[in-house]
């Protein structure tokens, strides 16, 4: 009995490590098959073409990052993130896990 | 608030007679002149109240727009869209759409930043699709020219089918022009900017049939927001539910569509408004000072210079001022004292005035914080901040904004718990508000000082490194690193209900508006006042009641008691005095409740003498000093020295120094976490509006200085 609570506690174990996996890998995926603000380097600019978390998508639109304009990464924290890009011709602060649902042509 | 609006209405009632405006809403994206536009049309006229049931102030001015008519001006929330993102931007919607409250705006004046029109026009095109009367004010036009944006005021005017106004707020100029607009009748505008789908179309009829509206933007808000629209009841909740669902609406999508949509609307239309001639200076100035003011070594030490010169004019220039108060608190019982008696004297003198003397004496710290605290915000230097500090903080469960709180707590929780409001996320919020009051404030520092000077020798390293100071420091960063893990803590207890965000504007430099900062000083010295002033009063007459009075003629039989051993001793007059009092504290209520608790801290290394202060400590901290005082007979003179010698010469049964240097850091560990405030558990219960959060504190922290307060003792003695 305990030792099938065990193995079931285990396989569960199991179970969630795989589906991270799964996870970063889709991630992984993603950012190979389409480039977004995350990869863009300093002085950079690129089009945006669409936004890829619909929660987080609706305070960027409207912040004015539509898709078709262009957006331009500015300046970096010291540590890498937050960074600022430009958009509009205005300034933009973000997380770098929010630069990187903004997807560029 | 409901004075103020019964006091005007006659007023507002002869003003709607011959134009129908009288209330005038001011609303627009943050950073957008909005506030400044707010004080040159009100000046001192403001009133801060609050929106009904919820935390979010409710800044009202009256202006005088032409000699004859005046008109109530209310300042709305900074917001983005009419799709509110945070609790304070709920407000708009609150206040546009409930059709029962009787002080919806008659007219919005919309601000607009014009060196960044296109994003500014999106809450506008908004506004305009519910035909709400509107004015365009066209804000920031000098940036806007030294930036070479010309803008075409006639076509824009046309286009949008408002009065457009170009202005600029910071000097005042555009306003007369302005209250001239807004002191004639204007109608909403007739143009469209974005029609309601097709597919939507059942759903809105629907809804417009329901609840008689005659809008469909207004119907479509409806089914966005309902869930939050305070004014609908329960059933019609469910009806909507259910008839979202049966229409398939899925709000996400068509808020995303809506937006995308109007964009394309607005450059249409900017397209023939705006020119740019010329690259953006002030852009690359600002650029040029974020390498430095940003940059990962310079950037930490120029913060950590300022935080230096902060907490330098907090404790050294305000201790002017607090003196004078002191002073001058003092100077008054001694007069009214002087000439009459009683107990309802004593009652005014030591209960009232004194409470009031302790909620005033912080009056200067606070003013001097917020003045800083407005510079760094007015100047665009406090985003550098939230930006440099957010990937620190997250890693703690708090975030880069939580920073001003936490700073800010230094001098007092009840402004930093104040000031956490402009976080969005409710987790990171709270936390911040949770851990803000274990940073030490500056009703610690008296009791710091009493017992640093007690235990800790007056030595010098290397010339300037006072060891007392050293140990003050330390008591310091004791309260932050407190505060840091126990944000780690709450990070791993609490469940997310909303993911935390970042994306916000980042301005550029611009020098302070010395209007506003004054202002802001004066709102929040005198929130200080109103809100923890009523309760530090209150509470310092119960106590007081509680120290001057036992039961039965136990006061008679102390004083009887102190006169005779004072005779055997052969003290002075004064000396007599003060061990009357001394022996009448100890047989009061508030003795014997240190009698009482005296097992409970006797682990602590604390006699019923401590007890009475921590009770007493409860209106605040610095009350603790004055106990001791009284307790220890030293008398009406507290005067650090004194106190010392006195303390020092106290002795325990065994005829050994009662204050050793466990039982003094036993001490100061106790009041560097222990949660013996008042007003902040009080603001903190407005901020959260729930018990459970005050409660919380109370517990954890109270916990948190019994358990540190027994190790420091157990092991150092």
């Amino acid at each position: 009995m305990q030792y099938r609570g065990t193995a079931c506690i285990l396989q569960l174990f199991i179970n969630s490590l795989n589906k991270r996996r799964e996870i970063v890998h889709n991630r992984v995926q993603e950012s190979q098959q389409q480039k977004s603000v995350r990869d863009l380097k300093i002085g950079e600019s690129g089009e945006i073409s669409s936004l890829n978390d619909p929660e987080m998508a609706l305070k960027l639109l409207e912040m004015g990052c539509i898709p078709g304009a262009e957006v331009k990464l500015n300046s970096k924290a010291p540590f890498g993130d937050p960074v600022t890009i430009i958009v509009n011709d205005y300034t933009l602060s973000l997380r770098l896990d929010e630069a990187e649902t903004i997807l560029l042509k | 608030m409901a004075v103020t609006i019964e006091a005007e209405a006659p007023e507002a009632k002869k003003a709607t007679a011959h134009h129908p405006v009288a209330r005038i809403a001011l609303i627009g994206n943050p950073n957008s002149g909005k506030t400044s536009l707010f004080n040159q049309l009100t000046g001192l006229n403001q009133k801060v109240g609050n929106f009904p049931g919820v935390t979010v102030d409710k800044k009202t001015g009256v202006s005088q727009l032409t000699p004859q008519l005046k008109a109530q001006i209310i300042d709305l929330p900074g917001s983005y869209s009419l799709y509110p993102k945070s609790l304070d931007e709920r407000v708009i919607i609150d206040l546009l759409y409930d059709p029962a409250l009787n002080n919806r705006p008659d007219l919005v004046i919309v601000t607009a930043d014009a060196s960044n029109l296109k994003r500014n026009l999106l809450l506008f095109t908004q506004l305009a699709d519910l035909r709400i009367p509107a004015v365009l004010a066209l804000n920031m036009m000098d940036v806007a020219e030294a930036e070479g944006v010309k803008i075409d005021i006639e076509v824009l005017q046309r286009d949008l089918g408002v009065p457009v106004i170009p202005m600029n707020a910071r000097k005042g100029i555009g306003i007369a022009a302005l209250k001239i607009l807004i002191s004639q009748q204007l109608a909403a505008t007739e143009v469209s900017f974005f029609e309601v789908p097709a597919r939507l179309r059942p759903m809105v009829d629907g809804i417009k049939e329901r609840f008689s509206l005659n809008n469909d933007y207004l119907a479509l808000h409806y089914a966005h927001q309902y869930k939050h629209l305070r004014f609908l009841s329960e059933d019609d909740k469910v009806w909507m539910a259910q008839l979202l669902e049966t229409q398939g609406f899925k709000s996400t999508t068509e808020q995303a569509n809506e937006t995308i949509a109007r964009y394309v609307r607005i450059n249409e239309v900017l397209l023939d408004v705006v020119r740019v001639d010329k690259a953006k200076e002030e852009e690359k100035f600002s650029n040029k000072l974020d390498q430095i003011l940003t940059h990962r070594v310079y950037g930490y030490l120029i913060f950590m210079g300022l935080l230096f010169l902060v907490f330098q004019a907090v404790f050294a220039w305000a201790s002017y001022p607090m003196d004078l108060i002191d002073e001058g608190i003092a100077a008054l019982n001694t007069l009214i004292q002087e000439n009459f008696n009683g107990p309802l004297i004593n009652l005014l003198t030591e209960g009232v005035i004194a409470g009031l003397g302790g909620v005033l004496i912080f009056i200067p710290q606070i003013a001097i914080l917020f003045a800083f605290i407005a510079i760094l915000e007015e100047t665009g230097y406090m985003a550098r901040v939230t930006f440099m500090m957010d990937k620190i903080m997250r890693k703690f469960g708090l975030n880069g904004k939580s920073v001003v709180p936490l700073i800010s707590g230094v001098a007092c929780a009840v402004p930093a718990v104040m000031s956490a409001r402009t976080i969005e996320n409710w987790k990171d919020r709270m936390i911040t508000i949770f851990v803000t009051p274990l940073m030490s404030c500056s009703a610690r520092i008296p009791v710091y000082t009493v017992l640093i000077a007690l235990v800790v020798p007056e030595v010098y390293y290397l010339g300037f490194m006072n060891l007392q100071g050293i140990v003050l420091m330390g008591l310091y960063l004791l309260g932050f690193l407190s505060a840091i893990l126990s944000a780690l803590l709450l990070k791993v207890l609490l469940k997310a209900r909303e993911r935390s965000y970042f994306i916000m504007e980042f301005p550029v430099y611009r020098m302070p508006r010395w209007k506003n900062v004054g202002l802001t000083i004066f709102e929040k010295s005198r929130t200080f006042v109103l809100e923890a002033g009523k309760i530090i009063v209150a509470v310092s007459i119960i106590l007081w009641v509680l120290a001057s009075y036992g039961p039965g003629d136990s006061f008679e039989r102390a004083e009887e008691r102190a006169v005779a051993e004072a005779e055997v001793k052969g003290l002075s007059d004064v000396q007599t005095d003060n061990l009357i009092s001394s022996y009448q504290l100890e047989s009061s209520y508030a003795g014997r409740f240190g009698h009482a608790i005296e097992p409970a801290i006797r682990p602590l290394g604390y006699d019923w003498k401590i007890g009475i202060a921590l009770l007493t400590s409860f209106a605040a901290r610095e009350v603790f000093v004055g106990t001791i005082s009284t307790i220890y007979s030293i008398g009406e003179e507290e005067n650090v020295t004194t106190i010392k010698d006195k303390l020092m010469s106290e002795k325990d049964a065994d005829g050994n120094p009662f204050f050793t240097p466990a039982r003094a850091f036993s001490l100061l560990i106790f009041y560097a976490f222990a949660m013996q405030c008042i007003s902040t558990l009080a603001i903190v219960r407005r901020e959260t509006k729930s018990w459970m959060w005050p409660l919380a504190q109370l517990v954890y922290m109270t916990g948190l200085a019994y358990v540190s307060a027994f190790a420091v003792f157990q092991l150092m003695s």
